[in-house]
This record gives C-alpha cells, sequence and structure tokens, in this order.
C-alpha cells in the first residue's frame, strides 16, 4: 500500500430517515480542523435515497465537497449495501482519514468496512489531532475506561476512526461557506445484499427525553433499589431534568439501555448531574465527567464518584432524595 | 445445527478502581470474567440446544488461564469448548483478532456463528462484524431477539436507537447479542462436575492455517503510541451528616450555580 496516495479527511455523514444525524455534523466541525492542519479538503460522504437537499448542510458545517450516493438499495441503513458503496468510494479515491459516528450505525459499519479494505479502526475516540510529523493521533479510553491510549495506525489507510455522539463540537463559524456536491455511480452486488431483508424497522415512541439534551439529570446507580426510583424521577421533575442510569442498572435490566450514561451509554454534559448511589466506575466517570456541576450522593465514602463530584454526600439516597425534592418544591411556593 | 459461540475473558472493569492520590489504576484483585455480551450470545445458543438439539462450541482466544471461561460454558451446557492460544497471536487488534478467529472458524462446522455486541475492556465492538467479513457471511449487530425456524432462516430483533429493527437471513450467518437481551442460565451441579470431566481442545497457530502477516502484532494495523491515566478533576468537598443538613447544603449549592 502506498500511503502517499492517500489524502483527504473523510466524514461518514449519516442520516437515519432522510434526517442527517448530529454527530455527522460534530465530526465535520473536527475534520475541518484536522484537514487545516494537514492542508488538505473535508470530504463527507453521504449514502441514501433522495437524500441530495442535504449536501449543503454538510458543506455549512465544514465540508468542502460532499459525494452522493442515491440509490434505494441505500434508502434505509442495511450492512451490506451501505459496506459496499463505502469500500468503493475508499478504494476509488483513496482518503487519508474516515470518520464515522459511534452509533449503532457506524458501529456496524466500519468493521465491517475496514475489514474489507484491511485497514485499521480505532473505536470511540475522545481526542483527535494531527501530531508534529502529520501524524494522525487517535486517542480512547482503554481498559474500560480505566486509561487513554493513543493509537496510531502507521501503514494502513484509510485512518479509520469512530467518535461517539456529543464528544466533538461542530463549527461555531457560522458565515456562508461554498463547496462542491458530486454525485458518485456505485455498482451493487445484489445477490450478497439480499442475504438480508429488513421485514420491519419500529421507531418506539419516545418515553423519555434524549437524556443528551437534558440539562439536568438524576441518575441511578446500583446503590438505588428500583422502588425508589419514583423518587429520583419526582426530583428530576421539579429541576426540569431527566431520570438516566449507570450500566449495572441498565444490565439488571431495570432501566432502558436509552437512559444509560457512560463508555458504553451515552456521552452526557449537562448542567447539574446528580449522581444516586453510583459508586463511579471509570466507564461510567468516562460518559458524565464534564458535566457543569456534580453532585453525588453514596453510603460509601470511599466512592470513587466522590473524586468527580463537586459536592458528595456521605448519605443514603432514600432519605436525602425526598427531602431535597421537597424543599425545592416548597421554595417554589 | 451447528452454532460457534466466540467469547472472551476480560476483567471485570466494573470493579477497577483508581488510587485518588495517585491516579493510577488498582488493578489488584479485579476479577475476570466471561465477557457479559458473550454471555448472552452463550444463553441464546443454549436455548436453541434446548429447542433444535443444536450442537454448541464455544471457542476463545486468550491466555491459557482463559480455560476458566471455557469450564464455565462447559458447565452451562455446551458440547465442545476450544482454546486457542499462541504467543504468535499475541499483540493483536481487532483486525488481526478476527482474522484469527475467522481462521479457527474455518476449519468448524457453522450454521450460526455468535458473539457478544462488545468486550467491556475493549468496548470496540468490531470483532463480530470482522468476522463475518472475512468469511463473506451476513451479520446483523445488536441483537436482542432471535427466532430460528428450525430450518435455516432467522428471524432477528436488532436494537437501534430510535427502537427496533426485525431483520431475517439464512444460515451460515453472525450476529451479535447484547448482555441486556437475556439473562444467562446458571451452571449447575451436575454440569460443574461433568465440565471438568470434560477436554478443553488447546489449539496453537499452526492450527488456524492464517499467514503469519495477518496475526498478532505483524497483522494488526493500529498500535498502541502510550497508555496514560485518565486526569481527574480534584475532589470537591464530602459532607457527612444528617440527611437534613445534606439537603440544605444541596440547595445552597444549587442556588449558587442558578440551577434553582
Amino acid at each position: 500500500m502506498d500511503i502517499t496516495q492517500y489524502k483527504d479527511v473523510y466524514v461518514f455523514a449519516e442520516q437515519r430517515g432522510g434526517v442527517v444525524q448530529k454527530v455527522a455534523f460534530e465530526l465535520l466541525g473536527k475534520a475541518r480542523e484536522l484537514a487545516d492542519a494537514l492542508n488538505e479538503k473535508v470530504v463527507a460522504v453521504l449514502l441514501g435515497k433522495d437524500i441530495e437537499n442535504k449536501a449543503q448542510d454538510l458543506i455549512q458545517a465544514g465540508a468542502d465537497k460532499v459525494l452522493v450516493v442515491d440509490n434505494d438499495a441505500l434508502k434505509n441503513y442495511m450492512t451490506e449495501p451501505y459496506t459496499q458503496a463505502l469500500s468503493q468510494i475508499i478504494n476509488e479515491r483513496k482518503p487519508d482519514i474516515l470518520l464515522l459516528g459511534a452509533t449503532t450505525i457506524g458501529r456496524d459499519l466500519g468493521p465491517r468496512v475496514s475489514a474489507r479494505v484491511t485497514t485499521g479502526l480505532t473505536a470511540d475516540c475522545t481526542k483527535l489531532e494531527i501530531g508534529e510529523n502529520g501524524e494522525f493521533l487517535m486517542t480512547r479510553p482503554a481498559f474500560g475506561g480505566n486509561l487513554m491510549a493513543t493509537i496510531l495506525c502507521k501503514d494502513h489507510r484509510p485512518q479509520m476512526a469512530t467518535v461517539r455522539p456529543g464528544v466533538m463540537q461542530r463549527l461555531e463559524d457560522t458565515s456562508a461557506r461554498k463547496g462542491e456536491v458530486e454525485k458518485v455511480e456505485v455498482s451493487f452486488n445484489m445477490e450478497k445484499i439480499n442475504r438480508v431483508k429488513l421485514l420491519e424497522s419500529v421507531v418506539k415512541p419516545k418515553t423519555t427525553k434524549d437524556i443528551t439534551e437534558a440539562p439536568v439529570l438524576v441518575s441511578a446507580g446500583r446503590g438505588v433499589h428500583k422502588e425508589y426510583y419514583g423518587h429520583l424521577r419526582e426530583l428530576a421533575d421539579e429541576l426540569n431534568g431527566e431520570v438516566s442510569a449507570s450500566r449495572a442498572t441498565v444490565d439488571a435490566g431495570n432501566m432502558d439501555h436509552d437512559l444509560q450514561v457512560g463508555q458504553t451509554g451515552k456521552t452526557v454534559r449537562p448542567k447539574l448531574y446528580v449522581a444516586c448511589g453510583i459508586s463511579g466506575a471509570i466507564q461510567h466517570l468516562a460518559g458524565m465527567e464534564e458535566s457543569e456541576y456534580i453532585i453525588a450522593i453514596n453510603k460509601d465514602k470511599f466512592a470513587p464518584i466522590f473524586g468527580v463530584a463537586d459536592i458528595g454526600i456521605v448519605g443514603e439516597v432514600e432519605k436525602i432524595v425526598p427531602l431535597l425534592t421537597e424543599k425545592i418544591r416548597n421554595l417554589k411556593k | 445445527m451447528n452454532i460457534v459461540v466466540c467469547i472472551k475473558q476480560v476483567p471485570d472493569t466494573t470493579e477497577v478502581k483508581i488510587n485518588p492520590q495517585t491516579g493510577t489504576l488498582m488493578r489488584d484483585g479485579v476479577p475476570s470474567i466471561m465477557n457479559p455480551d458473550d454471555k448472552g450470545g452463550l444463553e441464546f445458543a443454549l436455548q436453541l440446544k434446548d429447542k433444535y438439539n443444536a450442537h454448541v462450541t464455544v471457542i476463545t482466544m486468550g491466555l491459557p488461564q482463559a480455560e476458566a471461561i471455557l469450564r464455565e460454558a462447559l458447565a452451562m451446557g455446551v458440547d465442545r469448548a476450544i482454546l486457542l492460544t499462541d504467543r504468535k497471536l499475541g499483540g493483536a487488534d481487532t483486525l488481526a483478532t478476527s482474522n484469527s478467529l475467522a481462521g479457527a472458524l474455518r476449519t468448524l462446522d457453522y450454521d450460526l456463528i455468535i458473539t457478544g455486541r462488545q468486550a467491556i475492556d475493549g468496548d470496540t465492538a468490531q470483532v463480530g462484524p470482522q468476522i463475518a467479513e472475512h468469511l463473506d457471511i451476513p451479520q446483523v449487530s445488536y441483537l436482542e431477539h432471535l427466532d430460528f425456524d428450525g430450518k435455516k432462516t432467522l428471524t432477528i430483533r436488532k436494537q437501534t436507537e430510535e427502537g427496533y429493527q426485525v431483520l431475517q437471513m439464512d444460515t451460515p450467518c453472525l450476529v451479535t447479542v447484547l448482555a441486556s437481551a437475556v439473562k444467562p442460565r446458571y451452571m449447575h451441579m451436575r454440569g460443574i462436575a461433568a465440565a471438568y470431566k470434560k477436554e478443553i481442545e488447546v489449539w496453537g497457530a499452526d492450527k488456524i492455517n492464517v499467514p503469519e502477516e495477518k496475526i498478532g502484532k505483524a497483522g494488526s494495523p493500529t498500535s498502541v503510541a502510550k497508555a496514560f491515566p485518565k486526569s481527574i478533576k480534584p475532589a470537591g468537598s464530602l459532607f457527612e451528616g444528617s440527611a437534613e443538613e445534606a439537603v440544605n447544603l444541596i440547595v445552597s449549592k444549587l442556588k449558587e450555580q442558578h440551577i434553582i
């Protein structure tokens, strides 16, 4: 592989149901910074059906060029047609770097593509930068978030990385930007595509709001029995916030995966994070330590959660939370 | 029906703590466990064994001590256990790992390959889809429910951010499973006793017929340039007292922060 032939920073612009996902705009913001450091271009890859009209938004978010593949086979995300389209683009265009969102789709597509084109893929990066010698440095949590590791992909291209939603920030500069839109044809192997059939796509009505958008989160850990979740809900309601959970709580089947904060859940940055009965495994801290203000309540005064909390309360969630809710409620009267 | 489940031994990362004084990892006494998503995958396989008399093989790649999770799988009821272990396979990233496991799988009869969605020590979710690609079989990841028609068609519910998808594919194929989808069975006493009588097959790199440039460190496109402890912000104040006092303190802080 002659790596000098590979250039430009590509972003897989994930869309679902014709809506470009927030993470794609965040990646374009980071891609812009990387491309400027390398003196290369930012190229967004938009795959779907009747989605060309979204290309301008990608240019506005930092892309110099948008490659659009518009095809019936790409209407809904399916592993094989998307892998074929993205792999062909890689083989023909030779990107230096390719970024994908670490979403259900990106984490399905990324590895399949990396194996097809034989290159490295670094998952869930929290920091991407260009080193002194122009090398691409991908930093991610390792060992369940207990350590950070900086990864290199020296001799293979593209250098692929996924980034979780909410980690990077979209460009702040909103002045009008110009770019090029190019429609690309891909030849599909339908026999391989037809090996998997999509029978049904179900969008569940949201019973809860997106926890990444909530200004306040009251989060339940293993130390709170599920019969007390109602107390947390009431406090969250009083603070115009939402309830979230640690992995232990979700794995025990007591809360929905949508509500999980942490390395394997969501990355959140609320104004206030109230950690209730959460010990503070590093994989949890990885998802919430950027919160503006953190209150932790835990019986164990050695709980690691206290290490990141602005105030730590050694005590019982079951007693403190209802009292707190009542006090706030009274203050509002 | 032949099912092969790929499992991994991982440190129980929820038990890992950081020394608050030095910011370093306290690895001592961290137990090793069967990766939770893999255990969920194993349960799905055993349910297919119960219902359709499927033959279930487990394979793990790792250090010799990974034998412990194979014994556990045998005690849960699997038919065959393979430990793929060799220095030549060490230092592998996900691509080299998937190449090694795919090599082992090529030598086995399989209709369905099951992996966990991801391992809790790496959290990459890459090895399952990469194995499927190397073997040129279709995959569905993030499986939360599985129906088998008893012949060759699987109907799968896949978790998505918005809800779920129902997908159908024929064997041979691969699925990656979520731990939260199913409650794994316990080892039963008779199973534990039997598990120690059963032989675990130990395979070396020579057994998998994959070129050396595709395995281990040589077969890994990515490498770790450096690893370092995470910077932790200084801890705030710690309060011990009555619930009433605690609530007063919280309220005053929330006022300071203009949250209430």
